[in-house]
């Protein structure tokens, strides 16, 4: 399999929201602003990167009875530096995306491809793969980000789209939880059609 | 540390908590809103994974909310003692992540392995749901939860088993709702996950409904 095809599979043909479904948690309970989905996509990317590496080069040291426990320590080392630096530098967002840093170890977008792909692949294509999975995550979740927070705050990017008349009354449901879900539910519909159409033209 | 001092520690407040002894109107404050008000599938978005595998059935559904209030207990026993007899006194905290995931990890091994051993039955009712439990949020959410409100060990068990217990409420009935779906005729777009995701949105707002209840 060449790189590109391992970069690219992440994003669209195997994207771990749309088509998996892994990392639910995270991807809805993040997802109320744009900026909180970039910051918790990066340091998504970043963990899963790291770990596919590690685990890729690993792959033939670690004994196959004890490999779920290695990758797990190898995940939370990671995963504990990106809370550190995040605190220290980025405090504000920080904050915001709580106690969604710590989980993502048991994110199990992280897990699954150290397991399903780092694990009988080298080093190159794992990271590849990583990188795809990274920006396959982060794109599902700015797609719902941006719903949230233009019916929510009627901002994207903080930045006011829909004029001050809606920012004052904006629909307010979607920023809250049951929002994310229900805006979750038609936007899988609306795959759901859209791969339809797309099977049906072949 | 003495062996008086350690009794202390254990059923006082956490080394800088805010919490003096044990109070049961702010028990009852934890328990509801660990149960309806913060539901930890509802609205803290934490166990969606199983909360969507697992509410195909009703049974299953049951099982799984047991094994949660049972491995989430044990979990953050675990997580607590470590935590503030091993971690803080030692400087180690930034460490929490690791040791905490290993924790959960073992735990849920031993107790599979326990349960294999002396209660078959049980273990052929939960023994299923246990592998699945390390990778479910809200496991290891309500063990950092417990340390980032700063409870003391008996509250944090008090939190551990009310949010076991709003799991499985909201699992519960999310399986009775999935049932009956089954045979509502769903347009062909939004069957399967859509659908799920919908029902869980509204029986949501259902939850926004006890907003401001025990404060």
């Amino acid at each position: 399999m060449s790189l590109a095809k391992d970069l690219t599979n992440g994003i669209f043909r195997e994207n771990p929201i749309f088509k998996l479904a892994l990392g639910m948690c995270p991807f809805l309970a993040v997802t109320t602003s744009v900026e909180n989905a970039l910051g918790m996509g990066a340091a998504a990317t970043f963990v899963l990167i790291c770990s596919n590496f590690l685990v890729s080069l690993l792959r033939n040291l670690i004994p196959s009875k004890v490999r779920i426990p290695c990758y797990i320590v190898i995940i939370a080392t990671f995963v504990t530096l990106v809370d550190m630096v995040m605190n220290a530098y980025l405090p504000e967002l920080h904050r915001s995306l709580g106690i969604f840093i710590p989980l993502i170890v048991v994110n199990c977008i992280i897990l699954g491809r150290a397991e399903g792909f780092a694990n009988r692949h080298p080093v190159l294509n794992s990271v590849a793969d990583a990188v795809g999975m990274g920006i396959g995550f982060t794109l599902a979740m700015v797609i719902l980000a941006t719903f949230r927070e233009l019916l929510g705050s009627g901002t994207w990017l903080n930045m006011n789209v829909l004029g001050r008349n809606y920012a004052n009354q904006p629909l307010l449901i979607a920023i809250l939880a049951p929002g994310a879900f229900i805006l979750l539910g038609f936007i899988l519909g609306v795959f759901n059609i859209l791969e339809k159409r797309r099977g049906g033209a072949k | 540390m003495t062996g008086s001092n350690l009794i202390l520690t254990l059923t006082m407040a956490a080394p800088g908590g805010s919490g003096t002894g044990f109070d049961v109107g702010r028990m009852m404050a934890i328990i509801i809103a660990a149960i309806f008000v913060n539901n930890y599938v509802l609205s803290r978005f934490l166990g969606i994974c199983p909360f969507l595998g697992v509410s195909k059935q009703l049974d299953s559904a049951v099982g799984m909310g047991a094994a949660v209030i049972f491995v989430m207990t044990l979990a953050t026993l675990g997580s607590w003692t470590v935590y503030n007899l091993l971690l803080v006194p030692m400087g180690l905290t930034y460490l929490r992540t690791i040791a905490f995931i290993l924790i959960i990890a073992s735990l849920v091994q031993l107790v599979e392995m326990i349960l294999q051993k002396f209660s078959p039955v049980l273990y052929q009712a939960l023994g299923i749901f246990l592998p699945l439990i390390t990778t479910n949020c809200a496991i290891l959410g309500v063990a950092v939860l417990n340390i980032d409100e700063k409870y003391s060990l008996g509250y944090s068990l008090v939190n551990a088993v009310a949010a076991g217990i709003g799991f499985t409420l909201a699992l519960v009935l999310m399986a009775g709702l999935r049932q009956r779906l089954e045979l509502a005729d769903v347009p062909p777009a939004l069957r399967g996950k859509p659908i799920a995701f919908l029902v869980a949105g509204i029986m949501s707002i259902a939850f926004l409904g006890f907003a401001g209840l025990g404060g």
